[in-house]
């Protein structure tokens, strides 16, 4: 256990970039609109968290900043998919471009510089449990608060009344219209908070995890997210463990070379693209039932009160 | 009879001679305002690696010639999307030298250098020369094997970690030569090596260094394109030995010294040459003598009596009376490869694909 411990904790670590980026990106699909633009806004999100961090003195600071830019690149998002009703997938696209570029343009005073970032902080008393206690509470407060945005989201999504408005939203626009829903409010509202939890995903790279900034730096982390949501079949719990065993495959295969295994790194490294793709088989056959119901039955399909068929 | 034999020859003999020399000097000598060269990056100038010291050579030599315009293009991929790339440099920006920055352009370059015969390249790191083609690189080797003396001096358990990109010869060929320096000043250590199958990935380097740190390597050593390692080993109070350019910005007290670029050298004396209409094709392989490669100033860890040994073997590599792959250089299962005496072929350091005994690890096939 004493050898496999550091791979769990390494595996929380390095998913939790991709657990937010993950849970931001449900939020959106499930109220019906899809934000491919995941890669681009995580890297917009990391660049102004460090270089918040920097100037403002706080990695606390920095996240904000992150989440407050990622909120803006989903307002353009949801004004161009909501509003103007534009091919999402498009849209998506040239958001990943445009905050790749833009922010390699923006970040290039910041190379070579480093932040005191954020600190991992044990949680008194629950952190000396065995085995638990080192993987899920000795990290940092980014961590913690990735737990509970899980549960959260859970909640919100199938116990309250928001909750079930804008998986109206997302299922039947029409019938939320219906029912009195101002459904382009919906959409834009969970596209604006979506992309803000993208982008804490990117910050906690440049914030937490690497105390740097450099261009292009989530390196493809944006596009496992993606796939992470489909994974997940849009449930936050699933969505943690989707990103931890995505972070564990990752750690473990460094970590089996480092004790001289001699197992083929690039086949253990392409297991978590493997099981996506399965996923993915597995709800175009259309056996999963469960899964075609979890899935949002509106997304990417611009909703307009004055259309009728 | 004789003397008119000998009248002949000698006519044959100025032709050719004449001949050969417009071969030789087949560019004439082109103005500095319209060389225009254009550089053709891998990675982007803000990777704080490989491309940022490439464009901080390219910036070195515009300053140096007053008039030259240079034009570059950022993440140019290594396929055939690189040559409209080029074409574009020599039509519209009027280049008459490209500069290409990695190994994987080497086919493009043939192929864009074939329809442009008017234009000069010069490869990074390729071996495919032509009429208008020549190769350039440094000798990473050496200062890598240098910094491999200072990492055998520091460690203490004898374990030392090497996190490197792909398995390639020339990252083999830095994990070799790192080794022979380890050896010499600590011949019962070892070197652990994890391949990250990628040039850049901040993440994951970080993770390998991680992973390397707690099977217990007291030194660090790596071949990838950020400050990652260099981070985790400050934050875990690991030595650390970076790459590509001083990285001790990244562990203040921890960074023991780094072999680094610079491409200036590399890149002024052909802007120099094509101004001056003397280029010619060939294989340019430079090292710590003409400054191409160098050791980062060393860190506060590093103790006198290793400064002077390194100082000593510098001198000894620059002078020429030194090579680092020399004999006796035995591989990993313990058969001398190389006899004691011998020097390896630049060919052969070229192409290596094996480990030098005290290397822990593979190559994966």
């Amino acid at each position: 256990m004493e050898t496999l411990l550091p791979i769990f904790v390494a595996a929380v670590r390095s998913g939790t970039p991709i657990l937010y980026a993950t849970l931001g990106e449900i939020l959106t699909e499930k109220a019906g609109v899809m934000n491919l633009g995941l890669e681009g806004i995580m890297l917009m999100g990391a660049l102004s968290g460090f270089a918040a961090s920097l100037w403002g003195g706080s990695p606390l600071i920095g996240l904000a900043a992150a989440f407050a830019v990622g909120a803006c690149l989903g307002l353009i998002h949801a004004f161009l998919s909501v509003t103007l009703g534009s091919n999402q997938v498009v849209c998506g696209l040239a958001m990943t471009m445009f905050g790749g570029g833009a922010s390699a343009l923006a970040g290039r005073s910041y190379i070579g510089m480093t932040i005191p970032g954020l600190d991992s902080w044990s949680i008194p008393v629950i952190s000396k449990l065995p085995v638990i206690g080192r993987i899920f509470f000795s990290q940092d407060i980014m961590v913690y608060a990735s737990f509970a945005l899980v549960f959260l989201m859970m909640f919100f999504l199938h116990r309250t009344r928001p909750g079930m408005n804008l998986r109206a939203a997302g299922d039947n626009p029409k019938a939320a219209d219906a029912m009195g829903l101002p459904v382009a409010g919906i959409r834009y509202l969970y596209t604006v908070i979506g992309a803000g939890l993208v982008a804490l995903g990117g910050a906690y790279m440049s914030v937490v995890y690497n105390k740097f900034w450099a261009e292009g730096m989530t390196a493809g982390r944006g596009w496992i997210a993606v796939a992470m949501v489909i994974f997940a079949i849009w449930n936050p719990l699933q969505a943690a463990l989707g990103a931890y065993l995505f972070g564990g495959v990752e750690t473990f295969q460094l970590r089996l070379q480092a004790a001289g295994a001699r197992v083929p790194a690039p086949l253990l490294m392409m297991l978590p693209y493997l099981m996506t793709i399965l996923v993915l088989l597995f709800i175009s056959a259309g056996k999963g039932h469960k899964v075609s119901l979890s899935a949002p039955a509106a997304l990417g399909i611009p909703f307009y009160r004055e259309e009728r068929e | 009879m004789k003397k008119s034999v000998l009248h002949v020859l000698f006519v044959f003999f100025v032709f050719f001679s004449f001949f050969a020399f417009s071969i030789a000097v087949n560019a004439a000598p082109i103005p500095v305002a319209e060389i225009n060269p254009g550089y053709v990056y891998i990675g982007p100038v803000g990777d704080g690696g490989w491309t940022y010291m490439q464009d901080e050579g390219r910036r070195a030599v515009d300053a140096a010639f007053p008039g030259l315009k240079s034009t570059i293009v950022e993440s140019v991929g290594e396929g055939p999307e690189s040559v409209p790339v080029m074409e574009r440099l020599i039509r519209q920006n009027k280049s008459k030298l490209i500069f290409a920055g990695s190994f994987g352009y080497m086919d493009y370059v043939e192929e864009v250098a074939k329809k442009y015969p008017d234009t000069i390249f010069m490869h990074v790191s390729g071996y495919k020369r032509a009429d208008n083609v020549g190769t350039m690189f440094g000798r990473m080797y050496q200062p890598r094997y240098l910094s491999g003396l200072v990492a055998g001096k520091v460690t203490q358990s004898g374990n030392i970690g090497y996190v490197a990109a792909h398995p390639i010869p020339e990252v083999i060929r830095m994990i070799n030569a790192f080794t022979l320096g380890v050896r010499k000043t600590n011949p019962g250590a070892t070197v652990k090596v994890i391949w990250l199958f990628s040039w850049f990935d901040p993440g994951k380097e970080k993770e390998a260094a991680k992973a390397l740190i707690d099977s217990g390597c007291d030194v660090l050593a790596m071949h990838a394109d950020t400050g990652a390692v260099a981070q985790a080993a400050e934050e875990a109070k690991t030595y650390v030995i970076g790459y590509n350019n001083d990285m001790s910005q990244y562990a203040p007290t921890m960074h023991l010294t780094a072999p680094i670029w610079d491409w200036e050298k590399l890149f002024s004396p052909i802007v120099k040459q094509v101004a001056d209409g003397t280029w010619k094709s060939e294989a340019i392989w430079w090292g710590m003598k003409e400054g191409a490669v160098d050791l980062a100033p060393f860190g506060p860890a590093v103790p006198e009596d290793v400064r002077k040994l390194v100082a000593a073997e510098k001198a000894d590599i620059i002078s020429g009376k030194q090579a680092v792959f020399t004999g006796p250089i035995k591989d990993q299962s313990g058969t001398v490869k190389i006899k004691q005496g011998e020097t390896m072929s630049d060919d052969d350091i070229w192409s290596m694909g094996w480990f030098v005994e005290g290397v822990l690890g593979e190559v994966p096939k």
